[in-house]
């Protein structure tokens, strides 16, 4: 009932408008200079109102009324009521109109997620971009997009796709090289193209091989990891904590000791027959069987 | 019922209470919300699904206030960024001509387009029909009834889905598509 109500107030709102002289075009791009035509004679007030825009002019009907590039740059739907002064002899006219998006990418918002994140992670980050025309209305008619991933040794990856609506997005793997990788998204075409970038911190993943050493020295055994590695080969990074493990018959011992400079070392009680192992979060190293040095 | 009986003017005040509640419920304006089951690239979570569109609604309403009282600052709770900034100037401008605007929500269809892969933020575009009366000086000079589409970006601030881009007027291509099937 309420539906059918809406859509006759609508059609007849429609139909009066179909006959009002004040002629706006059904769509306007923003910032464009235009002029409207008017009829009758005497002063009048125009206002034209959207969320985003809101004017009024005084006009004198029978002229023809100017809009400059500056009037409307807010995209948006807008109603426009023409009041005659109180003395004139017309009635009041009113129009609906859309002004509409430049259709050229001025700006880009784009969002790149996470900002720091381990190497080699499958679709690990994303990138959204929205873009926008000078007034920074939002373009919804679809635009190219390219995304593009370098990593800390140069090497790239991009990829091509185009807006949908004014988005545009990407899931992409980061590199397997650690260190300041660049997000780039480009809009728009060539040579007018609209880029901005994004800093994305690949960091290296857990370690991937331990591997230690054990050494005597006096009546403890000294302990020492090679360079430990994620499974890329980046460094880990120092303060990554690798725990030794001493097991006997008498028990167990344990020591925690963070990387530094990529390596782990400890000393520990000399007990001929233990079992020495190292390991770091859940990746196991090698196990020495300890003789005692001999 | 039993006390409305006995008192006879309870039998007069339900009939008003009714009233009164059929009128709020008129003034309310009719919701469709079209299914967001193959929304993408993230899944939207049911508890998603109902704040957005509670908060949207807020939006609106809140606009309506803002424009209606002059007072940028009621739109603060449901607004920011650019919609914000755009929408405060304007009753700024309608301040200084002595200008006021009121918007009267009667309905929304609402389609979620794009939900971010990061969960940041979630397009929707609303067919929207309201109506708008402008004011000069206190005195009505015209009202009108609208039917227009609203592209709508929302973005989670302060525990809240806020509107962060609000343009009306041209319908995106995937609600075209969708609108002709």
């Amino acid at each position: 009932m309420r539906l059918a109500l809406s859509v006759l107030m609508w059609t007849a709102a429609l139909n009066a408008e179909a006959q009002s002289a004040l002629r706006f075009p059904p769509a306007v791009e923003a910032g464009a200079a235009f002029s409207v035509a008017t009829s009758g004679s005497g002063p009048a007030s125009l206002y034209i109102v959207g969320p985003s825009q809101v004017l009024r002019r005084k006009v004198q009907l029978g002229e023809t009324v100017a809009f400059i590039a500056s009037d409307l740059q807010i995209a948006g739907h807008y109603v426009a009521f023409l009041i005659p002064a109180t003395n004139a002899n017309v009635p009041a006219e009113r129009a609906q109109f859309d002004v509409t998006p430049v259709q050229h990418v001025a700006t880009v918002s784009f969002l790149a997620k996470p900002s720091r994140l381990p190497v080699s992670a499958p679709n690990g980050i994303s990138g959204v971009a929205y873009v926008f025309d000078v007034f920074h209305n939002w373009i919804l008619q679809p635009k190219p997009v390219s995304f593009q991933m370098t990593d800390s040794s140069g090497r790239s990856e991009s990829r091509s796709t185009s807006t949908s609506n004014g988005v545009a997005w990407v899931k992409m793997n980061s590199s397997a090289k650690a260190g300041i990788a660049q997000f780039d998204a480009v809009a728009g075409s060539a040579p007018e193209e609209i880029k901005e970038n994004r800093v994305v911190q690949e960091v290296p993943g857990d370690p991937c091989n331990i591997r230690m050493s054990a050494l005597p020295s006096g009546h403890r055994v000294a302990l020492e990891t090679e360079p430990v590695r994620d499974c890329s080969g980046n460094p880990v990074p120092d303060g990554t904590i690798v725990t030794f493990t001493e097991s006997h018959s008498g028990g167990q011992s344990t020591v925690d000791v963070p990387l530094k400079r990529g390596i782990a070392r400890t000393e520990m009680p000399s007990v001929p027959g233990s079992v020495l192992s190292v390991a770091s979060g859940v990746v196991m190293g090698n196990e020495i069987h300890w003789s005692g040095g001999l | 019922m039993i006390p409305a009986v006995s008192n006879p003017r309870a039998g007069l005040a339900i009939p008003v209470v009714l009233a009164a509640m059929l009128w709020c419920a008129a003034e309310s304006p009719a919701v469709h919300v079209a299914p967001m089951d193959a929304v993408g690239p993230r899944a939207v979570e049911e508890l998603t699904k109902t704040t957005l569109v509670q908060d949207y609604l807020h939006a609106w309403q809140a606009m309506g206030t803002a424009f209606e009282q002059n007072r940028p600052e009621v739109l603060q709770p449901y607004f920011v960024g650019t919609a914000r900034d755009q929408l405060s100037t304007t009753i700024r401008n309608q301040q200084a001509l002595g200008v006021q605007t009121l918007y009267r929500d009667r309905a929304h269809d609402i389609r979620v387009l794009f939900y971010s892969p990061e969960g940041l933020s979630i397009q929707l575009t609303d067919i929207v029909e309201f109506e708008v009366e402008v004011r000069d000086q206190g005195k009505t000079v015209g009202t009108r009834h609208v039917r227009t589409n609203y592209v709508v970006l929302l973005t989670p601030t302060e525990g809240k889905w806020k509107v962060r881009i609000f343009q009306s007027g041209v319908l995106p291509a995937a609600r075209v598509v969708a609108a002709a099937n």
